[in-house]
């Protein structure tokens, strides 16, 4: 029995750092901007397709191509927000969502229409390559994977805390109009943080490719997780992400364990809506009376 | 009470022409597409209950279409009802699901972001679980025997199936014309514009909130049940799919939310945009989604209160001196 | 007509109300004043339902209402309005009275004639299909009114709403006020335009940090030294004797 849970658990966890990564971006940008970005598993799928190529045409392996991805998600990111979301919805809270949801129709189907439904993945020499942890092994991409959200997240937590830029993006995301009148630029620290966040999920396509397929919807099942994940650390706080992100890998894998796969998900969905209903601050924010 | 301005008139009859237009031009391309948009009108006037009237944006109005689909087809399945009373238990099935995301979400206060995300989940919900299960038909999904005739409820062809559709579409329309025109459409108004204020005046916004879901969950599981019955056919992707949460709203954020004939304009316009791409660019899968999301865009952009706001900018004179003249009559 | 009897509320660690009761009987206009921070709003919210005290009862015509929800005690009879006005916003002025009217006219028709009507009382019948939106500050505070009107109150809490509004607006408001109640309705209200308070109300109560520090009529209370001293500092009601006696009356 321990046999087989312990190995779950932790191949669990390194999907549940993916999982977070892919949620720190989510919900920066919703503790910032307050509205949920419909578009972050699109921009997921985008960044991992990006990442295909490179290691197709250029023969980039993926994890020399991070940091070119995420440089140039993290402007797609910012001029995305910058220039259209914030544009074409004038500002307001329902149609910012809206705009989100109509970027992620355009991508998702656009890259539907570029690409075909084929899954594609890529060949590299060390996917196979395991890690002996206990009683288990993990294969090394994961652990890679693993480590490499953790010092992500870490480096997130540095730029919030101690960054001029950081200081910027909490004074915003406490009160916009006080911010503004401090002399902060809230449509460009808006941006930069829709940028990071963007590149966030860049970094967690880098490390997911080698491991992962690639098809125009495998974005919408990792932003369902992803918001999960978000409600669960409650919405806006990074440090809840990245606890709710492990979590939610350790219990996708249990529950796919003694579940099957399909009704492994429903886990998953179930603390979603049970979080929503019960917790909608969040499992780790403090009870308000 | 309030009559129709001219705006409102215009677009009646192009709507009007729109749906006969089947009749006049027969042919097969024609005839399907009208079919589909007409169904997802109806769809759309159901997200434009609770989504336009009350103001709360569900993005997983599948799982209201999907349970009435499902809840009819089960029936005749497993059980042998007659087409009919399965049809009427699927419209019962959407209600009350409608019923039961409303309640569990409003009862703990989810509005705006929170309660899309909820509806999405529990639309995602039941997809995976009725991909998963024998009785649902699971990854194969449930098919009805052929047997077309009036008894049935299966159509000959697809001029039949239109004629259903159609009627099915007005009678939503009337439905939701009854609620706008009526107190309970009052007070869905009140709620989405400040639900504080609403309490404040004697309206228990819970319950509108929860009645608005049932009536939607009503028209959306009609809407499930005519899909099944035209294309004898479902399974989970179909009916309880994104796809179909985001064709539910786009029709009346683009048409206008909260109008009456909004949901109806928006998806029709929308199904057109997307029939020509298709005849320009060819059939290619996704592309006219890509439009769809385009058009969104735009309209966010350029027209907030959707066409029928472009459609009410030529009412307003009118509507002033009809106005002033039953101020005199009084 | 309403009893309140011993109101606490408690925001954390800081006391909002304290051990306040009120009175209001039938037909009169009741006043309550104080400084800003003195707990009149949250007092307000308690007797409509929108907070719920920490200890205390409030009875409305015979019935308990405390922890009641907002829109049965409004069916009950008593109706508020907003300090800050919320109209609805995207409807016109005849739409938004009408939602109010719907509480007891079912039917579409009568709730819009009910509005007008409503809107004459107020004096809004020019102003019927404007957008709320596009209404002044005044214009907005008369459908703040209008709205509550419309739900046939027994009761009508109002607070402050005059704040904001320049003198000769203040002065068209008034009998406004004052015919609501001869016709049957009686009014408690929050105000801090003392001119209103001296000229509409026939009793006021004093809140200061949460309590209730006086209760009479307000031309009794413009002299109770506690309630100078309340609006203008500690001693300020010796140094006003001691100095000019006129200065009261602005007090």
């Amino acid at each position: 029995m321990l046999g087989l849970v312990v190995p779950a658990v932790l191949s669990g966890l390194t999907t549940g750092a993916i999982y977070a990564l892919v949620a720190l971006g989510l919900t920066l940008i919703y503790g910032v901007l307050h509205i949920i970005n419909f578009a972050h598993g699109s921009l997921l799928m985008a960044a991992l397709y990006t990442a295909l190529f490179m290691n197709l045409r250029l023969g980039l392996d993926p994890y020399v191509a991070l940091p070119v991805v995420v440089a140039i998600f993290f402007c797609a990111g910012y001029l995305l927000q910058r220039y259209v979301i914030d544009t074409f919805s004038h500002g307001r809270d329902a149609n910012i969502l809206l705009a989100t949801l109509a970027l992620s129709i355009i991508i998702d189907n656009g890259a539907l229409y570029l690409f075909t439904s084929n899954t594609r993945t890529i060949d590299v020499p060390y996917a196979f390559e395991m890690v002996e942890i206990g009683p288990a092994f993990i294969p090394l991409p994961k652990l890679v994977a693993f480590l490499a959200a953790l010092v992500f997240a870490a480096l997130l937590w540095l730029l919030m805390r101690h960054t001029r830029l950081g200081a910027a993006i909490r004074a915003v995301a406490i009160e916009k109009r006080g911010a503004e009148l401090m002399g902060i630029d809230v449509k460009h620290t808006y941006a930069m943080c829709f940028g990071i966040g963007t590149a966030c999920v860049a970094a967690a396509a880098c490390l997911l490719l080698p491991t992962f397929y690639v098809t125009p919807q495998v974005g919408y099942a990792f932003v369902l997780v992803a918001f999960t994940t978000v409600v669960l650390g409650g919405m806006g706080s990074l440090g809840g992400a990245l606890v709710a992100g492990l979590f939610l890998g350790v219990v996708e894998a249990l529950c796919g364990l003694f579940l099957g796969e399909t009704l492994g998900q429903i886990g998953i969905f179930a603390a979603f809506i049970l979080t929503l209903l019960f917790r909608p601050a969040g499992l780790f924010a403090p009870r308000v009376a | 009470m309030r009559r129709l301005g001219p705006g409102e008139g215009v677009v009646g009859i192009l709507l009007a022409l729109a749906a006969i237009s089947p009749f006049v031009l027969p042919s097969q391309a024609w005839i399907g597409f009208a079919v589909n948009a007409v169904l997802i009108s109806v769809l759309s006037i159901a997200w434009n209950v609770t989504g336009g009237f009350c103001g709360q944006m569900s993005f997983g109005h599948a799982a209201l279409y999907g349970t009435g689909a499902y809840a009819a087809a089960m029936l005749q399945l497993r059980l042998g009802l007659n087409p009919y009373l399965a049809g009427i238990v699927g419209i019962a099935a959407g209600a009350a699901m409608g019923g039961f995301i409303g309640a569990l979400a409003f009862r703990y206060g989810l509005r705006g972001s929170y309660f899309a995300l909820v509806t999405l989940a529990f639309a995602e919900v039941l997809r995976i679980l009725a991909s998963s299960f024998e009785i649902t038909g699971a990854g194969s999904g449930l098919t009805l025997p052929f047997r077309p005739g009036l008894a049935n409820l299966q159509f000959p062809d697809r001029y039949a199936a239109y004629v259903f559709v159609l009627i099915l579409c007005i009678l939503a329309l009337a439905v939701s014309a009854a609620v706008k025109g009526s107190r309970l459409g009052s007070n869905m108004v009140a709620v989405r514009e400040n639900e504080e204020a609403a309490g404040a005046i004697g309206i228990d916004a819970f319950r509108v909130k929860v009645v608005a879901m049932i009536i939607s969950g009503a028209i959306a599981g009609a809407a499930g049940v005519a899909y099944l019955q035209i294309q004898l056919f479902i399974d989970a992707p179909i009916a309880y799919g994104s796809l179909i949460s985001v064709e539910a709203l786009l029709g009346p954020i683009i048409g206008g939310a909260g109008t009456l004939l909004g949901p109806v304009v928006g998806t029709v316009v929308l199904h057109i945009v997307g029939e020509v791409v298709k005849t320009g660019v060819g059939g290619a899968p996704g592309l006219n989604l890509v439009f769809y999301g385009i058009v969104l865009l735009l309209i966010l952009r350029f027209l907030p209160n959707g066409l029928m706001g472009l459609a009410g900018n030529l009412r307003w004179p009118a509507r002033t001196a009809s106005a002033a003249r039953s101020a005199e009559a009084r | 007509m309403l009893s309140a009897r011993g109101i606490t509320k408690r925001f954390g660690g800081l006391l909002a109300v304290s051990d306040a009761s009120i009175e209001v009987a039938e037909g009169k206009i009741v006043a309550v004043i104080g400084p800003n921070g003195a707990g009149k709003t949250t007092l307000f919210a308690i007797m409509a339902g929108f907070l719920r005290p920490n200890a205390g009862t409030v009875t409305f015509r015979g019935a308990r209402i405390d922890g009641m929800a907002p829109h049965r005690i409004c069916r009950l009879g008593l109706t508020r309005t907003f300090q800050i006005v919320q109209p609805f916003a995207g409807l016109t002025v005849r739409e938004n009275i009408a939602c109010g009217a719907h509480l007891h006219h079912a039917k579409r028709a009568d709730a819009l004639a009910r509005a007008a009507e409503i809107a004459a009382q107020v004096g809004m019948e020019r102003m019927l299909d404007q957008p709320a939106q596009d209404l002044t500050v005044a214009g907005r505070k008369r459908l703040e009114l209008a709205r509550a009107l419309a739900t046939e109150p027994k009761l009508l809490l109002l607070d402050e709403v005059m704040a904001g509004l320049i003198p000769s607006e203040v002065a068209e408001i008034i009998p406004t006020i004052r015919r609501i109640r001869d016709s049957g309705v009686t009014i408690l209200l929050i105000e801090h335009v003392m001119q209103a308070v001296m000229s509409l109300s026939e009793e006021a109560y004093v809140l200061n940090q949460g309590r209730i520090i006086a209760h009479g009529t307000p031309q009794q209370l413009v002299r109770d030294p506690q309630v100078i001293e309340a609006y203008l500092g500690h001693g300020a009601a010796e140094r006003l004797h001691a100095g000019h006696p006129g200065a009261q009356a602005h007090a």
